[in-house]
């Protein structure tokens, strides 16, 4: 680091525990993220990727703040428009673009679609598409932990606002809540699932408040502001490991792009999607950076580059990837005890 | 070696591999301080502590949904539904989550749901039936349903001991009803090999759980009158071990699939339709199914019986068949 970068060096960040490589890094898994999902839609223009297709688009600095705050040992259930705490928990971005087009080297080896990947090994467990089914996995994982008396170890369990409305989420906030057990439960409120707006989904001021029904604390931030995301969460596991029991963080942002390709959203108005173009989760942090780091175009410039190679390499890639064997459609069922001997089993 | 009931050889079971293997873990709704509703866990939460013997709140979904992230991240839970019914509210989770994991994203899901299954005992609708039929249907689970004692323990430390998600139906009419010898020592019986429960070489009765004994109780009947039965106890439907039932009904040439869900798609259908797919030029005779009633399980003793599979039921359906 350069005397002028250093001198340059933010108070905000220092009081979240943050350096300036730290923020470039975020900076930059934001940009992988949004990039994936880009291509990720001209494949399926391109009719290369079967089925349908989702993004996050508008949820980028949600994620990448919330995995940030992570620690290695932990784990976690990140949601279909969390694409980036795959990333930043450090996923290939190839292994996304094969799994988007159902090839062999997907995750999934082609069992499964789109965002229903994870790979164990970094931490995350693959979802599925009933919402929030994997909320109330991430409280055993918790519970793992607490049984075994493992002090510095959080659980991380994804849901969106409308998934708050299903007894998954009830049950799984509930137990961690009367057992205390070290969970972290992060709302990314885009306020419309698909296309139920939020007062046809709850009928609290904020979905953090349902919170209060468990006797835990539950707080909303804006989830277009990688940093306020990064100190919630941060203090959401800190409390959560220091054995003050689970609380709730509800991520505000607007779901920029349909539920999914097929749906243009019109039923957003549009001074909604207006209001939060302005404020877009990556060049907000961009323009942060800018004013606060001494980030400068060229060091923006190289970094962009860097995602583009990254991207494209990923892509080739992944297009070279087989499609999967269709004797292998039957295989896979069971597990063998081998398959215990991995690290986290 | 000692006599025990069935349920003290699956308590047994339980408390002796917890105690060979930390991991292991219980969690259900008054499974601790009360010792579960037909005290399986009796003393257990004494032995191990409150957080390897976890009183839950009544969340059937939280309770399986915590025994899946559990046992990814390292543990080895066991969890019991108070009454196999009310796996209902779990249904979800198991069908979708725990039983799907390992074909679509290759993580291990080493988990045991206990379900006292079964009726014979004016349970009523909601605290009787049996559940097999429905899980069968779903790929991804295992499904092991004991008979006896010794099977009961072994196939319950198996069962713990398998990297899948196991349904391990316990039925409540053998609790306290069946005694037998049962080994002191810690063992497992593996999943997928039949048993012969009774030699026979005119009519092959195939059953499971509780239908072994109605079966075994109708072979004593019919070899009075000189008909000898064969029973085969299939012990785990999934994995199904068809080879030992073709090799009976080869010997026997005769059929009979005897189970106590409800009749229609019941598993033991599938096992019905296999034999006639597979066995059709062994056999001397139509194959026989004998189950429930398609109806749910009555109250009113008079009326559950006339529901459940009897072993009159069976003696007049196997003379029939061996007079064919």
């Amino acid at each position: 680091m350069s005397t002028a970068q250093e001198s340059a060096a933010s108070p905000r960040l220092r009081e979240l525990g943050l350096d300036r490589e730290d923020a470039l890094q975020m900076y930059r898994n934001m940009l992988i993220t949004r990039g994936v999902e880009e291509r990720g839609h001209i494949l399926f223009r391109q009719g290369k990727i079967p089925g349908s297709f989702y993004t996050g688009r508008g949820n980028e600095a949600a994620a990448v703040g919330a995995a940030f705050a992570m620690h290695a040992e932990d784990w976690g259930t990140p949601l279909h428009r969390d694409m980036g705490v795959h990333i930043t928990r450090g996923i290939e971005p190839w292994r996304i673009f094969a799994q988007y087009m159902g090839r062999a080297d997907g995750p999934t080896q082609g069992k499964d679609g789109n965002v229903h990947l994870a790979d164990a090994r970094l931490g995350l467990i693959a979802m599925v598409s009933h919402l929030p089914a994997m909320l109330p996995v991430a409280v055993g994982c918790a519970l793992a932990f607490r049984i075994r008396g493992e002090q510095d170890r959080c659980a991380f369990a994804w849901s969106g606002e409308g998934a708050t409305a299903r007894g998954d989420f009830h049950e799984g906030v509930n137990l961690a809540a009367v057992r205390n057990l070290p969970c972290v439960f992060i709302i990314d409120n885009n306020q419309w699932a698909y296309s139920t707006p939020n007062d046809l989904s709850y009928n609290t001021q904020r979905a953090a408040e349902r919170a209060n029904g468990y006797g835990i604390p539950g707080i909303t931030v804006d989830g277009t502001d990688v940093l306020e995301v990064f100190e919630a969460i941060k203090a959401a596991r800190e409390r959560a490991v220091s054995g003050q029991g689970p609380s709730v963080v509800e991520c505000l942002t607007l779901r920029m792009e349909g539920h999914a390709v097929h749906d243009d959203a019109f039923y957003v108005p549009k001074e909604k999607f207006d209001e939060y173009a302005e404020k877009d989760p990556v060049e907000r942090f961009r323009t942060w950076l800018m004013q606060n780091v001494a980030f400068s175009e060229d060091e923006d410039e190289a970094i962009r580059t860097s995602v583009k190679r990254l991207l494209t390499e990923a892509l080739e890639k992944a297009e070279a990837s087989p499609m999967p064997d269709p004797a292998t459609a039957t295989e896979g069922l069971f597990a063998s005890p081998e398959e215990l001997d991995n690290p986290h089993h | 070696m000692a006599e025990k009931t069935y349920l003290q050889a699956i308590s047994d079971g339980l408390r002796q591999e917890m105690e060979r293997d930390e991991r292991v873990y219980l969690i259900g709704e008054d499974i601790g301080v009360f010792g579960g509703a037909f005290k399986v866990t009796q003393g257990l939460q004494e032995q191990f502590g409150e957080w390897r013997v976890i009183d839950s709140p009544l969340s059937e979904t939280a309770i399986v949904a915590a025994c899946t992230g559990s046992a990814i991240v390292g543990m080895r839970p066991v969890a019991e539904m108070q009454f196999a019914d009310f796996v209902s509210c779990a249904w979800d989770h198991l069908t979708t989550v725990s039983a799907k994991q390992r074909y679509r994203a290759g993580t291990a899901i080493p988990m045991v749901v206990r379900l006292p299954c079964g009726g014979g005992f004016s349970g009523g609708p909601f605290h009787s039936q049996m559940y097999d039929g429905y899980f069968a249907h779903c790929p991804g689970l295992k499904l092991a349903l004991p008979s006896t004692p010794e099977d009961a323990k072994g196939m319950i430390v198996e069962a713990i001991r398998d990297p899948n998600p196991v349904l391990f139906f316990e039925h409540k009419h053998l609790y306290r009803r069946v005694k037998g010898e049962v080994p002191d020592e810690l063992y497992s019986t593996p999943f997928g090999k039949a048993r012969v429960a009774r030699e026979g070489t005119d009519v092959t009765v195939v059953a499971w759980s509780a239908m072994v004994w109605t079966a075994l109780d109708a072979a004593e009947e019919l070899a009075k009158e000189g008909i000898s039965v064969e029973v085969i106890d299939l012990r785990t439907i999934a994995p199904l071990d068809f080879e030992s039932v073709a090799a009976s009904v080869a010997r026997t040439s005769k059929a009979v699939v005897l189970y106590e869900d409800t009749r229609t798609l019941g598993f033991g259908a599938e096992i019905a339709a296999r034999i006639a797919d597979e066995l059709f030029e062994s056999l001397d005779g139509p194959v026989k199914r004998i189950a429930s009633a398609d109806v749910p399980i009555p109250f009113s003793p008079p009326l559950e019986k006339a529901v459940l599979p009897q072993v009159e039921d069976v003696v007049r359906e196997v003379r029939e068949l061996a007079n064919w």
